[in-house]
């Protein structure tokens, strides 16, 4: 099906079909990162700005080296030192920016819905780098990409995410993609980590790790995210670690051909430790290389062929 | 808008031996040094297949294929309603210093042709790239011209050249098709063809 968006806000705004064709244009776009010379002319002339309100390495490069391989101009908007510090209001400095022409905004805010309150202001293309607890689409979108790649498939595939889901807009974009793409989510975690409305989003939930990864097809494992925190959600970082940490030997429980799954950043030795993310079962690398061409599908799709 | 049939310009048979002809006349010209088929997605690429078999036929040995994806240099993409698909690129072999030669089914305003090469070039830098076709329209927009063409095809702008394969459409034959429209005089339709949008890479159907 033809993709007819202005943004990409959510995974819970799109269809199963869009992710698939999203997914298949990423497929495509995978083959420029094995070039020489690493550039297509197809954005040329087009300006993508990256306004970044909370700090981000690998989104933001991801996009950035998307945006240039696509030849498109990417400019890096960071709130630290820009006029937010001097008083401007978030949707101010958007409408500042608007009025600088650029074809596409990917924002990434700590307020949820921040990208969506810019999407519905803005005649530009939006695309949602992460809003807050909320939803992270093109993370979700890269870990469907990773899991087809590796799996051949992702309808009927069994996944557990672990940890933070609370804090996770990860956790949640994932759990809406991989719903509508037929597959089985089971969240495991603390209770105090686990959202109570979370079977309504259709997944199973686990208060035991091992009963949890038991039968995975796909473990993803999740940072916690102090930074959302308010309170005391967990004892100590070492008896969480100890309780929901993945090592070696709750491996040997998994499945033979589980793939393990991080977003990033990880925290070796807390939810993951240093032997199961270098594992031959981990993904964890795949899934940032594949980042890049998930952005690049969906820059293409924005900007590339908008009505002029 | 329906079109209807207008003739039949080549079956099954007479296909099959324009692209023996182009087989020839590709090894003739090239010899057997380094030589590479690409063919344009999605038909162009079946048809460098087809010539490589002819080729594997008349030598013994067959040159290599690939297949090129032009959707991310087309020069149409910010004028258009919706984004075309973007497919793979497969061309597992080295361009450098070899002779290429571009495969499409018709050639029609050379857009493609320009976008195509485009493309050849960021992949490597070959020594000679050579165009065959199975169909040349006419109604050249750029100064791009065949060296193995299967058929010379004059047609009016309005109507469009289908070219159907085995692999894609189940039979091979090549037709010309026209508008559906009963009453309108030669006259009319000219202008009717100035005045509407140029789809420019639009050739012999829409993918």
């Amino acid at each position: 099906m033809a993709w007819t968006r202005k943004d990409l806000v959510s995974m819970q705004d799109i269809e199963a079909a869009e992710i698939s064709d999203l997914l298949d244009t990423a497929e495509s776009m995978k083959e420029i990162a094995t070039r020489e010379i690493k550039k297509v002319p197809t954005l040329r002339g087009k300006t993508v700005v990256n306004l970044f309100y909370e700090n981000s390495t690998r989104t933001r490069t991801s996009f950035e080296i998307a945006g240039k391989w696509l030849s498109a101009d990417v400019i890096n908007f960071s709130a630290s030192g820009s006029s937010a510090e001097k008083g401007e209001s978030f949707l101010d400095t958007a409408r500042n920016i608007e009025a600088m022409s650029p074809d596409v905004v990917v924002v990434r805010h700590k307020a949820a819905g921040g990208p969506a309150l810019l999407a519905r202001h803005l005649k530009c293309s939006v695309v949602n780098a992460g809003d807050g607890a909320h939803e992270h689409p093109t993370q979700a979108l890269l870990d469907l990409l990773t899991i087809r790649e590796k799996k051949g498939h992702l309808e009927g595939l069994n996944v557990t995410i672990v940890g933070d889901i609370t804090h996770s807009r990860v956790a949640r974009s994932n759990i809406y993609g991989m719903r509508k793409m037929g597959m089985t989510v089971t969240v495991a975690g603390p209770p105090t980590l686990i959202p109570p409305a979370c079977q309504e989003m259709g997944v199973k939930v686990s208060h035991r790790l091992e009963e949890a990864i038991a039968h995975a097809d796909v473990i993803m494992m999740l940072r916690l995210q102090h930074e959302r925190m308010t309170g005391g959600f967990i004892p100590s970082l070492r008896e969480y670690s100890r309780v929901w940490g993945l090592g070696l030997d709750r491996l040997q429980h998994c499945r033979p051909d589980v793939l393990i799954m991080h977003p990033g950043p990880v925290n070796r030795g807390v939810e993951i430790s240093p032997e199961v993310a270098d594992s031959p079962y981990s993904v964890i690398l795949d899934q940032v290389t594949n980042g890049v061409a998930v952005r690049m599908a969906v820059l293409y799709l924005l900007a590339g062929g908008k009505a002029a | 808008m329906s079109v209807r049939e207008k003739a039949e310009v080549l079956d099954a048979a007479g296909l099959d031996r324009a692209l023996t002809r182009i087989g020839h006349e590709i090894v003739e010209q090239a010899g057997g040094a380094d030589l590479a088929l690409v063919g344009i997605k999605t038909r162009g690429e079946t048809l460098a297949r087809r010539i490589a078999d002819k080729i594997e036929g008349i030598e013994g040995w067959r040159p290599a294929v690939g297949a090129l994806d032009i959707t991310l240099y087309r020069d149409d993409l910010g004028s258009r309603a919706e984004q075309p698909q973007v497919r793979s690129t497969e061309i597992p072999f080295p361009l450098k210093g070899i002779t290429v030669v571009l495969v499409d089914d018709v050639l029609f305003t050379g857009r493609t042709i320009r976008a195509a090469m485009d493309a050849l070039m960021d992949l490597g830098r070959p020594r000679v790239i050579r165009l065959a076709v199975l169909i040349d329209r006419g109604h050249r927009e750029l100064p791009i011209r065949p060296d193995y063409i299967g058929k010379n095809l004059p047609t009016s702008r309005k109507e469009t050249v289908a070219v159907m394969l085995k692999e894609h459409d189940g039979q091979d034959r090549v037709v010309i098709q026209e508008p559906e429209e009963t009453e309108s005089s030669g006259a009319q339709a000219g202008r009717e063809a100035a005045a509407r949008p140029r789809r420019t890479l639009r050739k012999g159907r829409e993918e």
